[in-house]
Order: C-alpha cells, then structure tokens, then sequence
C-alpha cells in the first residue's frame, strides 16, 4: 500500500460522504420547507426506505400535522427540530471519530503485521545461516574424528602426536570458522591410566571442581591442577589446538558438562553439545561439540552398550557461539535493525542466553528454532527490532483527513442548519410582517372607505350651503369667491368618488351590473363630455366605432364609460396639439384592420405611436380561436390614441399603480391624484380584459383595453326593438351626402358619423374630384383646412353641381372650434356654410342637420319635440302624481306633444284606472306617493294583468270584453326626482317599463317613450 | 306703445334678473313652453297651483316639527313633496333649500330642521312675490295691448 493509494482511498472515501450528506441535506431541506404534502409525494417516489424514515420522523415528539395550525406551536416544534438536528450532528461526529479511529486501527495494525514478516524473514534468514555455518563447522569436526580415528587409532605407532595435531588444526581452522579450538581427549580405563601416564609423561589431572567461577587468565595454571582421582575411566586430552593448548593432561570425564556430553557422544555417535558455559581463559559463553572416536567402524544400528565398548576416544570443538553470531551478524545488511538473542531451551524453564544483551524488551519479536544436529539439545533464535516500530504516520494522516472531512461535513450541515434556521426564523418574521401590511393594507382601504364616505356626507351639506349662500345677495367678489369654493368642493368630492371607487375595488365590493347599453352611445356621451375642452384645447377629438359591434350590448355601462372618461381625461390632460382618437373594434377584426393600416396616416396628420404595441401583452389574441365559440361573447378592444407628451419608458410600468404618476412634476403642472389608470384598470379587469399601453416621449401615447360584454340583441327581451340613437336616423334615411377630406382617417371617422343617421356616404380626397352621381347630393361635408385652402374651386364645382342636379346641396364645415370664422364669402346663400364643431357625435349632427335642412330650427333639448309628438300624439296617457304641481306640469307636458292625459293624484286611483280593459297606451307614475307608492301600485296593476291574460289565454274571460287584447301590459314608466342607479333597478324589479326623471326632460322622455311607441312617419315626414 | 315698450323692457329686466338670481331656472322656461293657444293660462294655473300646495305643505310641515314627537319621516315627505313641485315650476331656491332641508331630516337635526322651515318660507314668499310680480307685469303687457316677450336664459 503506497501512499498516493491511501490518499486515493481516502479521497474517494471524503467524496462519497460528502455526496451522502449533500443528499441527506438536501432531503431534509426539502422536507423542511415543504412539510407534510410534499412529504407524502416524496413518499411514493422514495418507496419504502423513505416511509422508514418518515415514521421515525413522525415519532419525534411534538412534530405531526399539527405543527402548522398555529404559529406559536410550529415555533415550537421547530425547536424540536433543532434539537433533534443538532443531536444527529453530534451523533455524525461521533460517527467520524469512530470512522476515523478504525482507519487509523486498521492501517498501523497493517503496518505491524508488515513489520512482523520482515522480522520473521530476517529472523528466520539469521538462524538458517547460523545453523548452516555451524553444521559446515560440525561436519568438519567429524571428519577430523575420522581423520584420528585412522591415523591414530588405526595405524600404531600413531601418525599424530601433538604437534601434528596442532599444526594440522591451526592451518584447518578457516574450516571451522566458528570453532574456537578443538581438542582430542583419549579414553583411558583406570588400569591402563599408569601406563598411559608413563607413555605420554604426565599425569591426568582433573578439571576444576568449581568450573563456574570465572577465572582469569593470569591465575590459570595447569600446573597447580591436581592429579585425577581414581576413576574407573578416565579421557585426558592428548592433543589441542594451539589456542586450546592448555587443556592438554586435563581429564573431560571429570568436568560435569564434558562427562555428560561425552557419555551422550559415545552412546549416540552422533555430535552432542554442551550448555553454553564460560569458556576458560576467554571467558565467553561458547559450547562444546562432542564426536566420539570408536575403535572399529560399527553398525548404524549398534547399541549404546556397543558403542561405549567401542569408543576409543573424544573429539571436542569448542564454539565460541557470541562471536560466531557476531561474525554472521556482521556478514549480513542491515544488522542494526535487529537485535538478536540465542538461547538454549533445553531447559525450556530456564533458558540459557547464549548470546545477545538481555535487555528486556516486551515489543514484537520472533522465535526461531535453531537445530546444531543434536537432538537432545534445543536452541533458539530471539529475534526484536533495535528501534521502536516508527509512528504510522500514512495511518494517522489518513484517519485524521477522514476526521477533518466528517468536521468539514459536520460544519456544512451545521451551517445549513443554522442557515435553515434563520431563513424559517426569516420567513416566519415575513409571513408575519406580510400579515401586518395585509392588515395595514385593509385598515386603510376601510379607513379610505369610511373617512371618503363621511367626507361625502358633510361635503353635500358644504356643497349645498354654498348653493344657497349663491343665491343670496352677494357682490362679484363675493360671487367669485363662493364659486370658487364650490368648484373645489365639487373636485373634492370627485376625487372622494375616485378613492372611494379605488377602495371598493380593492376590497372586491365593487360589482358590475348588467344591462343592456348602446356602445356607440356611450361613446358619444364621452365625447361631448370632454368637446368643450377638445375645442378649448384645439385638439381634434374623434371617435369611431366599427360596424361589427352590435348595436346593444350588455354590460355595464357606467364603468365602462368610467374606462374611457378616464383614458380620455388623461389624454386630454397631456395633449396640446394633435388629436385624441377612440377607435373600438371587436378583437377579432383588430387583425386584420391594423393589417390594412397605413402607418403614415393619422387623425391629424401628426405622428403617432404604434398601437399595436400596446397590447401585445394581451392573452385574449392567443385565445381567440377558443372565443369564437361563446357565440355571445362580444370582445371589444377600445384604444384611445393621442399626440401628447407621452409617457417615458420607465414611467410606464408604473402608470397603473394606484397614486402614481409619471412623474412629481406631473402632479406640480398636471395635478391630479393618479388614481384614474388605476381604477380604469381594476374595472378592466372586472369587465374580463386586458388594458396596455404603448408611448413614447414626444409622440404620444395609445392606451388600449379589451372588454368582454355579451350580445344585447341576441337576447330575448322583445321589449327593446328599437333605440333612440339608431332610430335618430329615420328622418335622414335616403340622403346622400359627399365628404371632402383629403385624410383617409378622418374621412372614415366623419362617414362613420353620417352613416350612423342613414345617409348614404360618398368620400372624396379632393373636391376636383367631386363627382355627381345619378342621385343628387343632399349636403356636402368640407373639413375645415380644405375649405380654407380650395375655397375657389369650390365655387367653381358648386355652380356646377347646382347646374346638374338642380337642388343645391347644403354645405356643411367640419371645425374644431366652435367660433370658426369663416371667410367672407357672399357668392350664394347656399355656400355660407353651416359650421359643425367637431368631435362629431351623431345626436350633435342629427341636429345640426335637421337646421341646415331646414327641419326646424331648433335647440338642444327641443330637437325631440317633433319626433315626440309624432310618438305622443293622440295616445292616451294616464299620469300619476300626489303632487299636484307635478302633476298639472307632467300632463301639460305631455299635453304639448298631442297626448291625452288623464290626471290621477293617488295610486289607488290608477289602479283602479288601469284595471283591464282599459284604453290607456301608457302610465307616468310617481314613485313616491302617501298611502301607496308607485313600486305597490304598479305591482298591484301587473298581478290584475297577469290574471286576466290568464283568464284570456285559458278561455275564462272572453276576449271582447277586454278590446280583443289577448296580452295586457300598459308601459310603466316611473317619474322620480333623484335618477340614481338604484332607484331604476327597483324600477325594473317591480315590473315597471322605465324611468323618466322629473321635470320632463325631453330627451330622456324620447328615449324611454319611443320603445314603446312606434313613429309614425308618415304624419311627421 | 310706448308704456308697452317699457314694461316689456321692465318685464325683461326683472325676468332676468329672477334667472340671475337663481330664483328661477330653465324648468320654468320649459313650463312656458307648454304654454299655447289650447291651453293660455297653463303656467299661471300651475304656479297657482304651487302656491296652494306649498302653503298647505309650509303649514303641515310647522305643524309637524312642533310635535312633541317629531316624525321625521313624516316631515321628510313633506319636504319631498314640497321639492317635487318647486323644480316641477323651477323654483330653483326653494329647491335648493328643501334640499338642505332632507339632509337634516336624515340627520333628525331638530335644530337645523327648524332653521330651515324659517329659510323655506322665506324663499317661498321671496319667490311667490317675484311671481306675482311677474303675473302682474305680464297682465300689464298684456292688458296695454303689447305681446309677452319670451325670455331665453
């Protein structure tokens, strides 16, 4: 295992934890923040292993579905949380204390067994070596016992004497390179001791009794040895090797060890070995081999008493064993790595040290037995390292980067903790802080609400009081100063109305009514509303609706002009110059009509930004496919164009918000809440559209909204055939009339107009191009800047046309201002043309006509009375009022226009009246009266209606009785002082026809009596 | 002619005058209208017509608002009625007044109402003697062989 391999290991090892702990985070995570649905989605996804967990999670204390029904528990059960969490992070570290120690156990014990095998070998290598060297040593001990068993024994007179044998030792000596000396001790029985003593001439003497007692080299004297006792045998060495010289005389049988080994020796005829001992004179711990020398050559298998008889002598090698190992030690490489011991085991409870120091040393070790060829003897090896085994560095490096990489990820995932901890603790601190602006939020919508709502109430009073104190006597700057005051006062309340609206909005009580409206009326109302200021302002102001739009629509028609006052009014605020145009179409034309636009052309003349920018944004274009279906469904998008300053790019996202406007020096020129986009847009909303901007600064802006109304003709309600603004037409219907205008754009808005009063329409750019047809031209539409330009060609052409026709066509100029002055200009009456103050709306044009036409001259208001009477004539009309001023003014009123009025001052009376058959065409009632109120009676006169067309339709009652009516319903129309919206619901809701303010204003009377009664054109052409 | 002339002038004067001063408004000019050849005395009949109907109403409505109790309901139909038939012949003032006059019947304002009840018939003298006035002129325009010149306001 090298070192890069662990690093490897432990690389890898690091990498997957962390992955685990990533996972495990990001698990818990996710648990965390999702809790209990997601849970249950993982669950699935998981499988079972996750649902193990899931169930020990669910057994912590205090965790559970519970945990988010309150705040207060959830933060509780979060510290839950965090305890438990911080617990597995104690337990991780554990964990990789434990990981880490293992490894490091592992690795150093790898290391030792390592260490171990290395001993072993070399160990085992020492000893086979020694023991090699030693046989080598024996072998040739044996053979020198051969060697004198032939030439001394065998041959007579002996071929070795001691010199011999000294020299022939000396000069073998590297032979036996672990033998101190050898010696030759004959065997000398006692009755042959005198002759052996004479022959060789000296006595035998014998070992030292005390042989274990060291002596020193000095004090050794063979010759104070004393003479051996009597034995029965003796072996006195004969000859030695020169370093062993002295033992020459010396008897072996009389040292202990010697005696013993000889006696083994002679038995076995084998080598035998002495215990180590110290050996004389050296005073080193050495052995003796012992080879017996026998007389005649005998069996293998001969008997210990054999071989005794047969001995003849001994041949002992002295083994100086410490410098024999340190001889093998020093041969071999790295001796100073180990230390090495050698004793002899024989005694295996007291084991003699041969060689080594005996420092005891308790670490690793090995035993290697050592066999020198006898068997009676055991000898072994020690073996130990010199050094202590070296720090397992690879191991506690390795264990500690594992230690270090659990800290790591211990400290990832405590970070996370803490992290998650503070994002909930951050979280939770938001959703309250969240709850608190909601409920800011609310308290201010509600304070705006009530504080408007009460502001309103005592504004009224102001409002009124002013009034009053106007109509007392005041000087002018008296006057001035109250009118003043009550212009403010009357700005003031709008605005409360504006806030109050936004507020309503906000709280979602603002409720869209639906019924049945004129769009293009509508429009119209709007443009008169701001053509006072179009014209202060000389702005071109015009409207244009497509002749795709049905002409009822249902929906709500007060919000939905609130829309485009407001688009308009803005529009207005910020144009100077140039033109404010309103263009509606049905969604589904938009495509194609912006497909054929020429982008150059404009109302005006003046550049105008790409409208179709604006509502790009609109998801009703992606959807159309899926509208066409709802057959009902009437989706009109109405975009309000103007050349005004418009609005900066960044300023455009924010136009919307509530109290925001582009800019504060806006509110400084401009003034204004800001509130009107916002509220246009939540009523856009409401109407199921989409409203969008496009502008650009100095071009112009173009505000584009959809709406979504349902179809009013397609409804069942028969009542309505017809309507005012359409049925205006009738006395036009057949004429035709040339429009001379150069701009394709304003020609088409001027025909839309013409068109709407049933006249036939031609449109020319120029007036050489006046063409006159098989039909003779009733009037000549000439747009103001064409008029001042061709004024000369057009006296030229107009002879002509008079010439042609016969009939002089009126001549009509189109003008944005009411005060034009015209040119002096007196070649014929017919030319003096008769101004028509834009922004051209169909009733203003209808009345314009009918002067020029000559129909009557007539003012606003008047207009009506023709048609009136040619509706009201000769009708009867019942008229209900307590009052009777009311009462005598609404039956003269109606007596003006050729009714015949009955009177009737109490509800009762009406009923009583109205109670089929009767021969009244219709019934004018007040709604508040004493005793019984307009709503009873008429409730009261519909349920005797509902009755007898009952009895006529079952056959009851009999159909002369009742005028040959088979349905009896007299038109109910209401005649209240305060025209809100509510009072005409009730109206509807107790089942009467319509409402009519009071006094009469002729208009609305037109409006609401001729859906009952048709014309007749005949009487008034 | 030239007494014609100048009560015409004066009829003019005063007329406009009336107008101006928001005793009268277009709703009287409306109720003029109404006026033809069939029907000669129609805004004299009904101006006479109010002022019965507002004397009765001026007397219910002291009446009313001397109760112990006061009936505020009551009270407030009176002075609807009251504002019914004064913008019926554009009695603007009156109408005004029995405008202010609501709120404070809403408010149950006893105070006020009262207040009121005095401003009213101050108005509806005020206007009764310019209508008069008026009659009398137009009589006089009339009676000294001269047309009524049509006011427009």
């Amino acid at each position: 295992m090298n070192l890069l391999h662990i690093v490897g290991f432990g690389l890898k090892v690091g990498h997957l934890l962390l992955m685990l702990c990533c996972w495990f985070l990001s698990l818990i995570s996710l648990n965390w923040l999702s809790n209990g649905k997601i849970m249950t989605t993982k669950n699935s996804l998981l499988g079972d292993g996750w649902k193990i967990w899931m169930k020990l999670w669910d057994q912590l204390p205090g965790r559970g579905s519970k945990i988010h029904h309150q705040h207060s528990q959830h933060k509780h059960s979060g510290e839950e949380k965090k305890n438990w969490w911080t617990k597995l992070l104690i337990a991780w570290i554990v964990f990789g204390f434990i990981i880490s120690l293992s490894v490091f156990w592992y690795m150093s014990s790898q290391a030792v067994e390592k260490r171990k095998e290395m001993l072993t070998s070399m160990c085992d290598e020492r000893a086979r070596m020694l023991q090699d060297q030693f046989n080598v040593s024996m072998n040739h001990i044996q053979a020198m016992s051969v060697i004198i068993s032939i030439f001394h024994h065998a041959k007579n007179p002996s071929a070795i004497d001691q010199r011999t044998f000294a020299r022939y030792t000396d000069k073998t000596s590297f032979e036996r390179p672990l033998t101190s000396g050898v010696a030759y001790a004959v065997r000398v029985l006692h009755d042959e001791r005198e002759q052996f003593e004479i022959q060789q001439g000296w006595t035998i003497k014998r070992m030292d009794k005390d042989e274990q007692t060291p002596v020193h080299e000095d004090e050794y004297h063979p010759e104070d040895l004393e003479p051996s006792p009597v034995q029965k045998e003796y072996a006195p060495v004969i000859f030695a090797q020169e370093t062993v010289a002295h033992v020459i005389s010396l008897d072996m049988l009389s040292g202990k060890e010697d005696r013993d080994n000889i006696l083994r020796a002679r038995e076995s005829g084998k080598g035998v070995l002495t215990a180590p001992f110290r050996l004389l004179k050296t005073n080193r711990l050495g052995v003796i081999l012992t080879f017996a020398v026998y007389k005649r050559d005998l069996p293998p298998n001969a008997t210990p008493a054999e071989r005794t008889q047969a001995s003849a002598g001994y041949l002992g090698g002295i083994f100086d064993i410490e410098s024999l190992v340190e001889k093998l030690l020093q041969q071999l490489a790295s001796e100073h790595t180990i230390l090495v011991n050698v004793y002899d085991t024989t005694n295996s409870s007291l084991p003699i040290s041969m060689y080594g120091s005996n420092a005891s040393f308790d670490g690793l070790f090995r035993v290697s037995a050592l066999h020198f060829g006898d068997p009676f003897r055991r000898h072994e090896m020690h073996c130990r390292f010199k050094q202590k085994p070296p720090w397992p560095w690879v191991a506690i490096t390795t264990s500690v980067f594992i230690l270090i990489i659990t800290l790591l990820a211990a400290q990832i995932f405590h970070a996370t903790l803490s992290r998650i901890a503070k994002v909930t603790e951050d979280c939770e601190k938001m959703v309250y802080l969240k709850q608190q602006a909601e409920k800011a939020d609310t308290a201010k919508s509600q304070f705006l609400a009530t504080v408007s709502h009460e502001i309103r109430t005592p504004m009224n009073g102001v409002l009124g009081m002013l009034q009053m104190l106007m109509d007392t006597h005041l000087d002018d700057t008296q006057q001035d100063y109250v009118r003043v005051a009550g212009e403010s006062g009357k700005t003031l309340v709008s605005i409360i109305n504006a806030v109050l609206d936004q507020a309503k909005i906000e709280s979602g009580k603002l409720e869209l009514e639906a019924v049945n409206f004129n769009l293009r009326g509508i429009v119209d109302d709007v443009l008169s509303l701001f053509s006072g200021k179009s014209q202060d302002k000389k702005v071109e102001l015009a409207a244009y609706v497509s002749s795709k739009i049905p002409d009822m629509l249902v929906g709500d028609p007060g919000r939905f002009k609130q829309i485009i006052t407001n688009l308009v009014g803005n529009s207005m605020k910020f144009t100077d110059k140039g033109h404010i145009f309103v263009t509606v179409h049905l969604v589904e034309e938009v495509a194609e009509m912006e497909a054929d636009r020429d982008p150059t052309s404009s109302l005006s003349g003046s550049s105008v930004v790409d409208r179709r920018q604006s509502w790009t944004d609109f998801k009703i274009f992606e959807e159309t496919s899926a509208m066409v279906s709802l057959a009902d469904q009437v989706n009109v998008i109405v975009s309000v164009e103007d050349t005004g300053q418009g609005i900066p790019h960044e300023a455009q996202v924010r136009v919307f918000n509530p109290f925001v406007q582009v800019g504060p020096s806006i509110t400084r020129t401009h003034g204004g809440t800001g509130i009107g986009l916002s509220i246009s847009k939540c009523l856009v909303h409401l109407m199921r559209g989409e409203i969008g901007l496009s502008s650009s600064p100095g071009v112009g802006s173009t505000f584009t909204f959809t709406a979504v109304f349902t179809n009013g003709s397609s409804e069942s309600n028969g009542e309505i055939p017809d309507h005012p603004s359409t049925n205006i037409s009738s006395e036009f219907q057949g004429m035709k009339a040339l429009v001379v205008d150069p701009n394709p754009v304003r020609a088409k808005v001027s025909r839309y107009h013409i068109e709407r009063l049933g006249i036939h329409v031609e449109v020319v750019s120029h007036l050489s191009l006046m063409v006159s047809g098989s039909t003779p031209i009733n009037m000549v539409f000439v747009e103001e800047d064409v008029w001042e330009k061709q004024l000369d060609m057009l006296v030229v052409l107009y002879n002509e046309l008079k010439k042609d026709c016969g009939v002089s066509p009126k001549t009509l100029l189109l003008s944005n201002s009411p005060s034009y002055n015209r040119p002096g200009f007196s070649a014929s009456d017919d030319l003096t043309p008769f101004v028509v103050t834009k922004p051209l709306r169909a009733n203003m044009l209808a009345a314009s006509l009918r002067r020029v036409m000559g129909v009557r001259s007539c003012r606003n208001g008047e207009l009506y009375s023709s048609t009136l009477s040619g509706l009201l004539h000769g009708r009867r009309v019942l008229v209900v009022d307590d009052n009777p001023v009311n009462l005598r003014v609404a039956a003269g009123a109606l007596k003006k226009y050729g009714a015949d009025v009955v009177n009737a001052e109490r509800g009762k009376y009406a009923i009583a009246l109205l109670t089929p058959p009767h021969t009244f065409d219709a019934c004018f009632m007040d709604i508040q009266m004493p005793e019984m109120d307009g709503f009873e009676a008429t409730r009261i006169i519909r349920k005797t209606e509902a009755a007898i067309n009952k009895g006529l339709q079952s056959g009851d009652l009999s159909m002369e009785d009742y005028n040959n009516v088979s349905n009896w319903h007299v038109p109910i129309l209401a005649m209240t002082a305060d025209v809100i919206q509510a009072t005409k619901e009730k109206c509807l809701k107790s089942d009467m026809d319509g409402y009519v303010s009071k006094p009469f204003e002729a208009e609305q009377l037109y409006r609401e009596i001729s859906r009952f009664f048709q014309t007749t054109p005949d009487e008034h052409p | 002619m030239e007494i014609v002339g100048q009560l015409q002038k004066q009829f003019v004067d005063f007329s406009t005058s009336l107008y101006g001063e928001g005793f009268l408004d277009e709703q009287y000019l409306q109720l003029q209208k109404l006026q033809d050849e069939s029907n000669p005395d129609f805004v004299c009949e009904v101006v006479s017509l109010f002022f019965d109907d507002s004397e009765k109403l001026l007397n219910n409505l002291a009446t009313a608002l001397q109760q112990q109790v006061v009936d505020f309901k009551q009270v407030d139909a009176h002075v609807h009625q009251f504002k019914g038939s004064s913008s019926s012949i554009g009695a603007q003032r009156v109408k005004n007044m029995c405008v202010a006059f609501r709120n404070f019947c809403e408010e149950k304002n006893l105070d006020g109402c009262l207040r009121c009840l005095q401003q009213l018939n101050h108005e509806y003298f005020l206007v009764k003697n310019k209508l008069e006035t008026l009659f009398r002129l137009e009589r006089q325009i009339v009676e000294a062989g001269g047309t009524v010149p049509v006011i427009v306001a």
